[in-house]
């Protein structure tokens, strides 16, 4: 593969990523031009920023790979992914904005007047944080793995160095043009080769992706087999391997595989014959490619247990992802949160349409991924083996684009809010220095843990950190706005009780603890129970310990759900204020009625 | 096997890590009871106990008599008594009353106040209560003075006659009414506060309106149109100074009163007066005190053109910073000796342009902490650059917008 292209596209990306961030789009005005104050962050802005900063690795990369893996079962991924915004539109967006929070922990505080709580939430963010920064490292990781062949901790490290380098520098200045900027990169990025694959296909005569049978290999293909891996062959299959294949040295000498389970060592070269079926790998609870096993084939048991879990995790984790939070306080004000999640919805639904097509076509043309453990890298692969020559090489490098503004932008989002929690709740406050530190800190946890811990495809393992953000920060956010006898202790306990369980199961999952079967799907799928139990344990105590209800809590949830032009004014005319009448609510009309 | 390991380490560190955190929470939360365990002597632990139950009794307190206040310190009170029954009254009404005999001895309580209310001295002596079980048999009233007089009493009932009741009693009412002046101390600081920041408003007033008037006067016959955008701009920039609510504001809407006083500025100046404004649109929506960066520019457009200085440049920028915003005002004037800035700054000496930068100083350490107060870097004919750092959350600190704001 040629890989100047490649090269070329990735460090443009970061060039423009760094550029922007910090030298940026400055309003830089004189006097002359007035109102600079009054220009806001437009939702429209806002909304391409937060999709920016969301499209991770695990919607550019993530979902092709495990269609061309499982099938179409896997599209809950992208509706979880979208749908988590309706719920965040219709129940917390607006009166998030409003409570004046920047971080979820802002918001702990400010609802229930405890610092407790407050630290408590602390700690779930950066858990979460770097639960959802793992697999953007390792994607990176695999991404110049597979284009330029670097070694698999090149890639970690190089977005790890520069999103740590342009955030505490305080490179990411103007974020949101950033971000939005990566919105617009990532979505044509997936558009345009999609339309060129797309023309090719159909010249192909539109071959048809089966997800009911072994997909087929179109051509004679080689496969190097990197990690050891057990397959099951469905029918006697004849092909040439050098390497080890069931304990026995082969040569490239053709032979049959027998029907039944068979063990490739790491480092044979397979040649898979023109229409042969690609083995299927087996399933294995050492094997990355087992864990979203549960979700395809089936409609009940495991597989319907599992479909849920990811649903109710993906629908009501979005909330707590400590990126997004952090954007609505951009909003000048609840309307416009309401009204940036609604493009957000518009944004990201539109882009998710992208990467299935991806996958039905690596199902197509390249199904030897499923067999290398690298269905990750379809979307990547797919220009040179579809178009081939010059053109593939250069819509290659434009995905390749596409996939490092996926993990700089959102590890940039993650890290800065990971950072600045870490600043203001661990840290003794020194202000700037200390939130370099911090960066340091927030992101050389997870690089560490990127390079030893074993991989899992990117859509699972963010997957997880949806999972713990449903079953601690959803309950905490619904009933904080919700419900007015929400106390501390009860918040603190659904945390630890919803939130750290979840927190286990997945630590557990990701450590290979639980064994195959039942508990392997309910500790990798922890959402089922983990976000009942959360909303269960914060009512109850909350009943038990109904003394402690803040004292300002019909205070602020009138500030949550008023408006805010009506809340200052009936704030305005409350008891205890000095003074008569103030200017009226046309105050600033006056000016435009003016005639200006 | 060494990632499943250190994932498995991992793992175990982040359980550890919320186990701390949450036993760290738990200790912080039961310290404010735990007792000591060295006892010390029978005296010394019921002095400790006296005290204890009277710094319990403070805080209501300080917030002023009021029936809510009252009802709260009253139980600690009689348990710092021991008595059968105590009531804390006001000048005409019983606020609340701990212990039995509520029913049918407040009236008689309130006639025993009227008459210690009129004289200013307490008084005990029998009930003479009819009904045979009531243990309300004698009561100590005790007035409650505050700065401008008597406030309001303490009726303490005992089983019987009992010098030692009387005195301590009226050693109580007088521990009340010093956290009663307390109370009135706190009020008029508040008070003070608002008066500076009326000080303010008030300060920045008569000689700008004077020039901000006559520059547009000049302007009048010369660019009708000029003038009438420039009292428009002074309209609103006066109304927004001038508002009467809200402690705080938008740095959006303090950013736009800043455009309007720099225009009006710009109209007296002309070309002598240059301004830059670099404003990220993300710290738009931050709270912060209001009229804290105003002085600020006022103070650096003074700077720039004293000494009748030709030209002068001034700078402002608002930056995104994680989780604060910063907030940079900075001109080419003067400059100013650090010296002697220290000890403006330090309220050891008052000239005309440092009380605006004292004031802000002083709000945004009593609003954000030590920590965030003004950062000034000057020498004489250098300039100054001054910083200012606001959290975009802290409790307590959210703006009641005015009408239009950030539209």
């Amino acid at each position: 593969m040629e890989r100047t292209y490649t090269a070329l596209a990735v460090a443009g990306v970061v060039l423009a990523t760094v550029l922007i961030g910090g030298l940026g789009l400055r309003i830089s005005r004189t006097t002359s031009d007035f109102y600079v104050a009054s220009r806001t962050v437009k939702p429209g802005l806002n909304a391409a920023a937060i999709s920016g900063e969301y499209l991770s690795a695990a919607s550019f990369l993530g979902i092709a790979g495990l269609v061309l893996l499982q099938g179409p079962e896997m599209l809950w991924y992208p509706v979880g992914y979208t749908a988590g915004y309706l719920v965040l539109l219709v129940l917390v967006a607006a009166p998030l904005r409003r409570s004046g929070a920047y971080t979820l922990s802002d918001f702990a505080e400010a609802r229930l007047e405890s610092a407790a709580v407050r630290r408590l939430a602390s700690l779930f963010v950066v858990g979460i944080g770097w639960l959802y920064l793992l697999p953007q490292l390792q994607g990176a990781g695999l991404t110049l793995a597979i284009l330029t062949g670097a070694p698999d901790w090149l890639g970690s490290v190089v977005v790890a160095v520069v999103v740590t380098g342009a955030v505490a520098a305080g490179g990411m200045r103007s974020i949101t043009f950033v971000q939005a900027f990566q919105y617009g990169l990532k979505l044509t990025a997936l558009l345009v080769p999609a339309l060129f694959l797309a023309t090719a296909w159909a010249a192909d005569d539109a071959p048809r992706a089966r997800f009911d049978a072994p997909a087929v290999l179109r051509e004679h293909t080689e496969v190097r087999i990197d990690d050891t891996v057990r397959v099951d062959v469905g029918a006697p299959l004849t092909l040439t391997a050098t390497g080890t294949v069931d304990g026995e040295v082969r040569r490239g000498e053709p032979f049959t595989l027998e029907e039944g389970p068979h063990r490739i060592e790491a480092g044979t070269v397979l040649g898979l014959p023109k229409g042969a079926p690609v083995p299927e790998r087996a399933a294995t609870d050492a094997d990355p490619a087992g864990w979203s096993q549960p979700l395809a084939g089936g409609r009940e048991g495991p597989q319907l247990y599992a479909t849920y879990g990811l649903i109710l995790a993906t629908f009501l984790g979005t909330m707590g992802l400590p990126h997004v939070a952090v954007r609505f306080y951009t909003s000048p004000h609840g309307r416009a949160a309401r009204r940036t999640t609604l493009v957000v919805l518009g944004l990201i639904g539109a882009f998710y349409l992208l990467p299935p097509v991806y996958g039905a076509l690596g199902r197509v043309y390249t199904p030897e991924l499923a067999l290398t453990g690298e269905a990750d890298a379809a979307v990547l692969v797919l220009p040179e083996r579809v178009i081939g020559g010059a053109g593939g090489e250069l819509l290659g490098a434009l995905l390749a684009a596409g996939a490092f503004a996926a993990f700089l932008s959102t590890a940039s989002g993650l890290t800065m809010s990971v950072a600045g929690v870490i600043t203001q709740d661990v840290l003794p406050p020194r202000g700037v220095r200390y939130f370099r530190l911090a960066t340091v800190l927030a992101m050389t946890v997870p690089l560490v843990l990127s390079v030893v811990s074993r991989d899992v495809p990117v859509a699972d393992a963010v997957g997880l950190a949806f999972a713990v953000s449903a079953s601690s920060f959803c309950p905490l956010l619904v009933l904080g706005i919700w419900w007015r006898r929400l106390t501390p202790p009860g918040a603190a306990a659904g945390l630890v009780a919803g939130g750290g369980s979840a927190l286990t199961a997945v630590m557990a999952t990701r450590a290979g603890l639980p064994p195959q079967g039942w508990p392997h799907t309910l500790m990798a799928w922890p959402a089922v129970w983990s976000v009942p139990l959360g909303f269960l344990t914060m009512v109850g105590v909350s009943l038990a310990t109904a003394r402690h209800v803040p004292a300002g809590a019909g205070a602020i949830l009138a500030r949550l759900h008023l408006p805010e032009d009506l809340a200052a004014r009936t704030g305005h005319q409350g008891p205890g204020r000095t003074g008569g009448p103030g200017p009226g609510p046309t105050g600033h009309r006056g000016r435009e009625g003016a005639g200006r | 096997m060494s990632g499943t390991g250190a994932v498995a380490l991992a793992a175990t560190g982040g359980v550890l890590l919320l186990a701390l955190g949450f036993v760290l929470g738990a200790s912080a939360a039961r310290r404010g009871t735990r007792r000591d365990l060295d006892l010390g002597t029978p005296v010394e632990r019921a002095t400790f106990h006296t005290l204890h139950t009277a710094s319990l009794a403070a805080p209501p307190l300080r917030a002023g008599l009021t029936e809510d206040t009252a009802r709260k310190a009253v139980r600690r009170l009689r348990s710092l008594l021991g008595t059968e029954a105590l009531c804390l009254t006001d000048r005409g009404r019983v606020l609340a009353w701990d212990g039995p005999g509520d029913d049918h001895h407040r009236e008689q309580a309130l006639a025993r106040v009227r008459e210690v209310l009129d004289s200013g001295r307490g008084q005990s002596a029998h009930c003479r209560c009819e009904e045979v079980d009531c243990p309300l048999r004698w009561a100590v009233v005790a007035p409650l003075t505050g700065e401008d007089g008597v406030l309001g009493a303490l009726v303490a009932y005992g089983s019987r006659e009992s010098a030692v009741l009387a005195r301590a009693a009226t050693e109580v009412a007088r521990w009340v009414s010093v956290q009663l002046e307390l109370a009135e101390l706190d009020r008029s600081r508040t008070r003070l506060i608002e008066a500076e920041i009326r000080a303010l408003r008030a300060q920045i007033s008569p000689h700008f309106i004077f020039n901000s008037l006559a520059a547009i006067a000049s302007f009048v016959r010369t660019d009708p149109e000029r003038a009438r955008e420039l009292l428009l701009e002074f309209a609103d920039f006066t109304r927004y100074s001038f508002r009467r609510h809200g402690e705080f504001t938008h740095l959006a809407d303090e950013l736009r009163s800043i455009e309007q006083y720099l225009a009006l500025a710009g109209a007296r100046f002309g070309d002598r007066l240059t301004v830059t404004l670099q404003v990220a649109p993300e710290v738009l929506p931050v709270a912060l005190p209001f009229l804290c960066l105003q002085p600020l520019v006022e103070n650096a457009v003074k700077h720039g053109l004293e000494d009748s200085r030709e030209r002068c440049r001034v700078t402002i920028s608002a930056q995104d910073a994680g989780a604060e915003a910063v907030v940079v005002i900075e001109d080419d004037g003067v400059g100013m000796d650090p010296a002697v800035l220290r000890s403006l700054l330090a309220g050891e000496r008052t000239a005309s342009s440092g009380i605006g930068l004292l004031n802000v100083d002083d709000r945004l350490r009593q609003v954000y902490g030590d920590a965030y107060g003004l950062v000034v870097e000057t020498a004489v004919g250098a300039g100054m650059k001054i910083t200012v750092r606001i959290p975009k959350y802290r409790a307590g600190v959210h703006s009641s917008p005015g009408p239009g704001a950030l539209a």
